[in-house]
């Protein structure tokens, strides 16, 4: 009896101070880092203080602020979706793909998330002194391939050349526009309790693949990057299932990092069933090996789809309808309490929390 | 996936969760230190706690490398950096690890160039890569890493590698957990021995702390199966009255240690007479240092270092969560001043660290969670 209190009491202080920290994570976000630092591109919590703190704070507009992955724009009554992206992944080339048809792919991937049928895209390259003409022809090669696959047209673009050691190679920034048709409301915002969380296949696949691309870790696997153009897949799902609510493709961060987004965009908890998530054997033994959690690790060609609970089975047979959805499941579903955070039910049987990643385990993925 | 589901399996820890619960005596508080990080990383990861009857709690211990190491040896590594020439080669989790004028990602953006390495030897590829730069590895750890950086030394000699040397930071785990059964302000029941530090040195190190302070010790590996049984063994030898050292481990850890290791270690180290640690202080005879014979390979002797002794932020309480004085929710700073982030203390820094394991998978109680997950 008097154990019980002595259990009790501490708990009670606990909470308070807990209550502290999320009133302190709520703050608004200050860059305190006097310089640029790596972990400010990890697609974590540096990246997200940056862009609060730095970009949002100077450009801010109500066509910015959602911070969606495409912006939603309305001319002469057409809803157009325009975005971009910029490529610096290392090595340049990888198994299942290179630069090129990342930095196609990526671009449009974010214009079908965000419900718009991908059109036009740009394609600007910074270039350095020396680089190899013949693989320059091979990335591009590659990228208008991507491009007829997605069906989309590179319609204007830049060329920069800057001296030896000032790049890495080659950088690719790709902008697109896309044509949204899909009727509903999409936007993490009117994501809701109730709702089911999905993932489009086996994630982390693109990240491990480029990390052993890179021979500095002398473990090799039967893997390829998972880079795919999602638009059909997409158009499929918004086509047949009435209740998607908001989809993201699991880019830097991996599939982790976009719950927690979502969570924090629409108030509301993400409860994932660890033993859900499809993760292929190959990406699971090098995670293991390196310490690393595959739900943080990149994805090119997934997406999470937040849907109506109500709509979760026929989001998933309309997912797997697709051959990039094959493997798709059905990993977790949103709560009321508590706001903000994603939780996970181990394997194990345990549960913890699933939080934003500090620091990059894996830079330069795309 | 073999080898890993087999320690993971639910239905196993139900079972096991409930032999433990039977052990129990009603009104009695058990608490036990797991001494490793990687522990304490298990713990969270996988959610163990929820399966442990609320009068065992677990203490998370000084068995982070990165958590013990004094500001003021950041510092005197960034120090080396700057020289012209030098380029520096580190574990990933030293990056974030704060110096008195910030860490080594900081320090990068100034100009230095410090390089995340996976293993010693990776330097030497860097060294050989680059002959005209001075390759500096910060080498941290317990004895679970000395003897990597011992052979890595080894081979620099027999390949005549001249432009590497090693700042080396190595630490040894018996004293700090002497240092602990010391400390006047804590009472433990037992300890969850260090897996992999034990690979290294094996079982009978640690005999002292059955037979001289009468606790027990289980060695245990790092699934989270292999903590739960551990939690199990050391509650069957209170319940027996025993205070052995026993090895759960036995899959990978064997009683005598790993001689080779250890020969490796002897032949290119030595023992300090002191050596900081953060939070502990100076505890005598707790680190390595390389031995006369390989001074070529002292970035110590080829480089001036400062050696300035920093002290710890007043506000930073990680010597008492190091101690298990406190639990990491109960220090002044932790998740406000204090972030993975923006660390103040070095328990906040490594995934391994109990401030950054409890801040970024058990921040919240474990009944609020529990309800959210299973409703």
């Amino acid at each position: 009896m008097s154990t019980r209190q002595e259990v009790a009491a501490p708990s009670e202080k606990e909470q308070q101070v807990l209550d502290r920290i999320e009133r302190a994570r709520r703050r608004r976000a200050k860059v305190k880092e006097e310089r640029i630092t790596l972990a400010h591109g990890s697609g974590g919590n540096a990246t997200q203080t940056l862009i609060d703190a730095i970009f949002l704070e100077s450009f801010r507009n109500p066509l910015l602020e959602p911070l969606e992955d495409a912006a939603e724009l309305t001319i002469a009554g057409a809803r157009l979706a325009l975005t971009t992206d910029s490529f610096v992944v290392s090595p340049l080339f990888f198994p299942g793909g290179n630069i090129g048809d990342l930095a196609v792919n990526g671009t449009v991937n974010d214009l079908a998330v965000s419900g718009a049928r991908p059109l036009y895209l740009t394609a600007g390259f910074i270039l350095e002194e020396g680089f190899p003409v013949a693989d320059l022809t091979t990335i591009v090669d590659s990228m208008r391939a991507a491009a007829d696959a997605a069906g989309v047209s590179i319609v204007t673009g830049d060329t920069k050349v800057v001296q030896r050691g000032k790049a890495d190679g080659c950088y690719i920034n790709t902008a697109g526009v896309g044509l949204r048709e899909h009727p509903g409301r999409l936007g993490v915002a009117t994501v809701r309790p109730g709702d089911a969380v999905l993932v489009s296949g086996p994630i982390g696949e693109h990240g491990v693949t480029v990390m052993l691309a890179r021979g500095e870790l002398d473990i090799e696997a039967d893997l390829v990057s998972d880079t795919a153009p999602v638009h059909e897949l997409v158009a499929g799902l918004l086509g047949t299932v009435p209740g998607v609510r908001a989809m993201r493709d699991a880019t830097r961060g991996g599939v982790a990092t976009i719950l927690n987004e979502v969570a924090r965009a629409a108030e509301v908890a993400v409860v994932v069933d660890e033993s859900a998530v499809p993760v292929g054997t190959e990406v699971r033994g090098a995670s293991e090996l390196l310490g690393i959690d595959p739900l943080y690790v990149a994805c090119e060609g997934r997406i999470v789809a937040f849907v109506d609970g109500s709509c979760a089975d026929d989001a998933l047979a309309a997912m797997r309808r697709h051959p990039l959805g094959e493997r798709a499941a059905i990993i977790g579903r949103v709560k009321e309490d508590p706001p903000g955070l994603v939780l996970l039910n181990t394997v194990f049987g345990g549960t913890r929390i699933c939080d934003l990643l500090v620091g990059d385990p894996l830079p330069r993925i795309c | 996936m073999r080898f890993v589901d087999e320690f993971r399996d639910a239905d196993k820890a139900r079972a096991l969760s409930a032999k433990i619960t039977s052990l129990c005596e009603p009104g009695r508080e058990y608490k036990f230190m797991e001494v490793c990080g990687g522990h304490t990383h298990t713990i969270y990861k996988h959610g163990l706690e929820d399966y442990l009857p609320e009068n065992i709690t677990l203490i998370h211990g000084p068995g982070c490398p990165v958590c013990v190491i004094p500001m003021g040896r950041i510092d005197d590594a960034i120090h080396i950096a700057r020289r012209p020439g030098v380029l520096m080669t580190s574990f990933g989790d030293m990056m974030r690890v704060p110096g008195s004028g910030g860490n080594f990602f900081d320090s990068n953006a100034e100009g230095t160039n410090i390089r995340m390495v996976y293993s010693p030897l990776d330097s030497l590829k860097i060294a050989r890569q680059n002959p005209d730069q001075q390759v500096v590895f910060m080498a941290i750890g317990f004895e679970t890493t000395a003897p990597s950086t011992a052979m890595t030394v080894l081979r620099a000699a027999k390949e005549g590698i001249e432009n590497f040397s090693v700042f080396c930071n190595h630490i040894t785990i018996i004293p700090a957990i002497k240092a602990i059964l010391d400390s006047p302000d804590l009472r433990l029941d037992g300890f969850i021995g260090p897996g992999h530090v034990s690979t290294v040195i094996g079982c009978r190190p640690y005999e002292f702390i059955a037979s001289d302070y009468g606790k027990p010790i289980v060695v245990a590996g790092f699934e989270p199966l292999d903590i739960l049984q551990s939690i199990y063994m050391l509650m069957l030898q209170l319940k027996e009255g025993r205070s052995e050292v026993e090895n759960q481990y036995s899959r990978v850890v064997p009683w005598e240690g790993n001689l080779t290791a250890l020969r490796a270690i002897a032949e290119v180290m030595e023992l300090r007479p002191y050596f900081e640690w953060r939070g502990l202080g100076f505890i005598s005879h707790s680190a390595l240092r390389m031995r006369d014979k390989y001074a070529k390979y002292d970035a110590e002797l080829h480089y001036e270092v400062p050696g300035v002794r920093v002290a710890d932020p007043k506000a930073c309480q990680c010597g008492e969560v190091l101690k298990g004085v406190l639990k990491p929710w109960e220090c002044k700073v932790f998740g406000t001043a204090c972030t993975p982030e923006t660390p103040i203390g070095t328990c906040m820094v490594s995934p391994e660290g109990a401030c950054a394991a409890y801040y970024n998978f058990g921040r919240f109680t474990r009944t609020r969670v529990r309800e959210a997950s299973i409703s």
